[in-house]
């Protein structure tokens, strides 16, 4: 079975929603929806207090080229526009919208049949995506649009789409392959029309067999796409590693997955790209898995952005009792919150809720140069190296040994027999770096 | 409910931990340890009960006095260092020697750098080393393989088949001369033969080894690098004069050969981080152990050689870097 060649761990799966169907959850009676839900500059609001907005209206707009449009998810009034805090901890400038009713934009496809006839050229298909302000929606929330510009001179051999969800208790990718999976793969051929390719590859690991059996069967229909089993090992859904597991090719230091003709997408991303394409549906709504060991109802919520996480955790029977942290993405790599008040964001796959004596952090020891950690990396850097030199400041060294190609997966932490916060470290040596590498090429 | 805890990621951890290697490499020395019983009586137990108490007592002070830090002695390590100690000298050594032994293994061997995961060197080598040069009267006086099935009698003691073979070479004799007042090689493999009490059986010390393997404790790198290149190493000399150089078997079954391969030198805290540096580390020790067989002063290269390579690790850990994911480029 295909995979990744260097490292990687085996967390506990702990799937405990991957029997929950989508639920629609209902509306909040106000959202909160944040201008910097993606990667690169925040969006400029273009509403303001007291308008009224419906379902679907454009309420910021993408500032400069790495950006993205947001769309209101609610209709209603505009209550204000505020430095509020978000998952990221930090109080950021939002909107928002008291909701009144739930009246959609006409220009909205609201039809539930499945339209597989692509009618936009390439040119319009990447306009459209950047119009309905689709982001990634495996976690990086990159605008999508961008990957399609592929630049002159290069040429893309594969696009390949990640079904891996190699995080633990995260189930939302699993049940939108299961529940629309054609609707998925049409927005699959409208990315490969954008790319102008003829090859897809869907990597999904193999703890989701019944995904695998179904998109194979349906894609079938479809010309150039295949669907490729993976060996369930963290981090599977890298994106390098994916490329690696599927391709053979491995993305040099540094540079894109395009460098080897290669784009890399979410099979959520898929699905709202046939939504924005097809049905003309900006991106305002999205999955998120709401589940841990004491959730009395661990479930698989289509949440408006914006709705407040106390909503959903409402909706999975209620905080539990023991509950001693909630994170805001998987056991891996996710952010632990500071409270229920934050809302959803384009981002958010899934809320898990932590028991109280799993929540704190095992006391450290001493290194016992074990090697586990370079065993464990991904990347095939040596995490003890890299911690030990960036607690010593000496961020030459740490330079050298590559910290910038650290993809911040966490296998080294969650090997470490002597439970040394490697990852801690790590990160302040790449961040310490990355500040030298850009003021050297400012000179 | 409680307030909220707030940690970076990840969230979750495995399940390995410094205690559960650390025991389990005790687990594995069990086998040896029985045999050891088995040949050599109540004084086996005597000994390593002795080098272990002590080793833990000289952590426990050490780090509470001298270091002022927390209690240390629960990991297991200390333990570790008091059994292979003990393995590694004969049975009826004096108490006091092997406390003198103890006190260097950790004090000076390890807690002297600063405590466990920071000593360059195996400790329980540099204590053995240390009684070695110090009383080598006592630590070459190896007591004779009395299985106590036989009641139990009074040691007698004299040179280990490794010993002998050496002072027969050296004297002149041929190796089939010699090897007719030594063990067999089937008595070497399962125990009965003279030595020290972690040399003895083979078989049990490959049953430790390869709980390990399985525990994920050591990988198999450094042991096979380590028999292979003796094996290879003597075997070309065996070949061009087989009655001036004994055979591989021979080498691989006598002496702290096994010990040191399966125990010693796979220590992780001594002991190079990645695979091709760990390969060439166990070439270096089979190497020098045999020169030092061959054409050394001592019958017994094995601790010397582990050591010597112990000092290179540093230089094996930079030179041999793991296999990077993806072209290097350089930034700005």
């Amino acid at each position: 079975m295909k995979t990744f060649k260097l490292g990687g761990v085996h967390p506990p799966e702990n799937k405990l929603s991957a029997e929950a169907a989508i639920e629609t959850i209902a509306l909040p009676k106000q959202v909160t929806v944040p201008l910097g839900q993606h990667l690169g500059a925040p969006a400029t609001a273009i509403v303001k207090k007291g308008d009224m907005v419906k379902v679907g209206q454009q309420i910021a707009k993408a500032t400069g080229f790495i950006s993205a449009n947001i769309h209101s998810p609610v209709s209603g009034k505009v209550f204000k526009i505020d430095n509020v805090y978000d998952s990221s901890g930090y109080r950021k400038p939002s909107i928002i919208i008291n909701v009144e009713g739930d009246e959609w934009v006409d220009t909205i496809d609201r039809s539930t049949d499945i339209d597989a006839n692509i009618k936009l050229s390439a040119k319009e298909i990447t306009d459209k995506i950047n119009e309905m302000g689709v982001v990634g929606l495996g976690g990086a929330t990159f605008p999508s649009f961008v990957k399609l510009m592929v630049p002159d001179g290069k040429k893309v051999d594969y696009l390949i789409i990640n079904g891996v969800e190699c995080e633990p208790y995260l189930t939302s990718d699993h049940r939108l392959m299961l529940e629309r999976g054609e609707e998925m793969l049409i927005g699959v051929s409208i990315l490969m029309k954008g790319l102008n390719t003829n090859k897809a590859l869907i990597g999904i690991e193999d703890n989701k067999k019944d995904a695998i059996e179904d998109l194979k069967r349906l894609a079938q229909k479809f010309k150039g796409i295949e669907v490729h089993p993976l060996k369930v090992q963290y981090p599977q859904g890298g994106e390098k590693q994916l490329i690696q597991a599927l391709t053979g090719r491995e993305v040099p230091s540094g540079k894109l997955p395009l460098e080897v003709g290669c784009v890399v997408n979410n099979v959520g991303t898929a699905l709202a790209i046939y939504e924005a394409v097809q049905k003309n549906k900006p991106l305002f709504e999205r999955v998120v898995t709401v589940t841990g060991k004491s959730v009395k109802k661990p479930s698989n919520f289509l949440a408006r952005i914006g709705t407040p996480i106390k909503e959903l955790i409402e909706a999975a029977q209620g905080l539990p009792e023991d509950t001693g942290k909630i994170i805001n993405g998987g056991p891996m790599m996710g952010k632990a919150l500071l409270n229920t008040d934050v809302p959803v964001v384009k981002g958010t796959s899934g809320i898990l809720i932590m028991p109280e004596k799993e929540s704190k952090r095992n006391e450290a020891s001493n290194c016992i140069r074990c090697a586990k950690c370079v065993e464990a990396c991904p990347m095939g850097l040596e995490p003890v190296l890299l911690s030990k030199t960036s607690k010593l400041e000496l961020f030459e060294k740490v330079e050298a040994e590559r910290v910038m190609d650290c993809i911040e997966c966490g296998s080294c932490s969650y090997t470490c027999p002597a439970n040394i916060p490697l990852l801690d470290y790590i990160r302040y040596g790449k961040n310490k770096v990355g500040g030298i590498i850009r003021d050297r090429s400012k000179k | 409910m409680s307030l909220l805890t707030i940690s970076a990621s990840p969230h979750v951890h495995g399940d390995n931990s410094t205690k559960k290697i650390m025991w389990g490499v005790v687990y594995a020395l069990i086998p040896a340890l029985l045999v050891s019983v088995y040949y050599f009586g109540l004084d086996a137990l005597r000994v390593v009960f002795i080098a272990v108490a002590a080793s833990i007592f000289f952590e426990w002070l050490i780090q509470k006095y001298l270091l002022n830090g927390s209690e240390t002695i629960s990991d297991g390590s200390a333990v570790i260092t008091g059994i292979l100690l003990a393995f590694n000298v004969p049975s009826n050594l004096p108490w006091w020697i092997i406390v003198i032994g103890a006190l260097v293994a950790i004090g000076m061997g390890k807690m002297s750098y600063g405590g466990l995961g920071k000593n360059p060197f195996n400790p329980a080598l540099v204590g053995r080393v240390f009684m070695l040069i110090s009383f080598p009267v006592q630590m070459t006086s190896w007591p004779k393989a009395q299985p106590i099935i036989n009641g139990i009698t009074d040691a007698i003691t004299g040179p280990t088949a490794l010993g002998i073979m050496k002072e027969g070479l050296d004297a002149g004799k041929t190796v089939s001369e010699i090897t007719a007042n030594i063990p067999s090689n089937m008595d070497l493999f399962i125990g009965n033969m003279g030595g020290s009490m972690g040399e003895v059986s083979a078989i049990a010390l490959i049953l430790g080894g390869v709980y390990m393997l399985w525990k994920k404790i050591i990988t198999w790198h450094i042991p096979v690098s380590i028999l292979l290149t003796v094996a290879i190493f003597s075997g070309i000399f065996h070949f061009i004069n087989p009655e001036h150089y004994v055979c591989p078997i021979f080498h691989l079954l006598t002496g702290g050969m096994l010990l040191g391969a399966i125990f010693m030198a796979t220590d992780m805290v001594s002991s190079p981080m990645t695979s091709k540096a760990q390969l060439v580390y166990g070439i270096g020790i089979g190497l020098i152990t045999v020169i030092i067989r061959i054409w050394g002063a001592y019958p017994e290269g094995m601790s010397f050689a582990i050591l010597l390579m112990n000092a290179g690790v540093p230089l094996l850990n930079n030179a041999f870097k793991p296999t990077r994911f993806g072209k290097e480029v350089k930034h700005g």
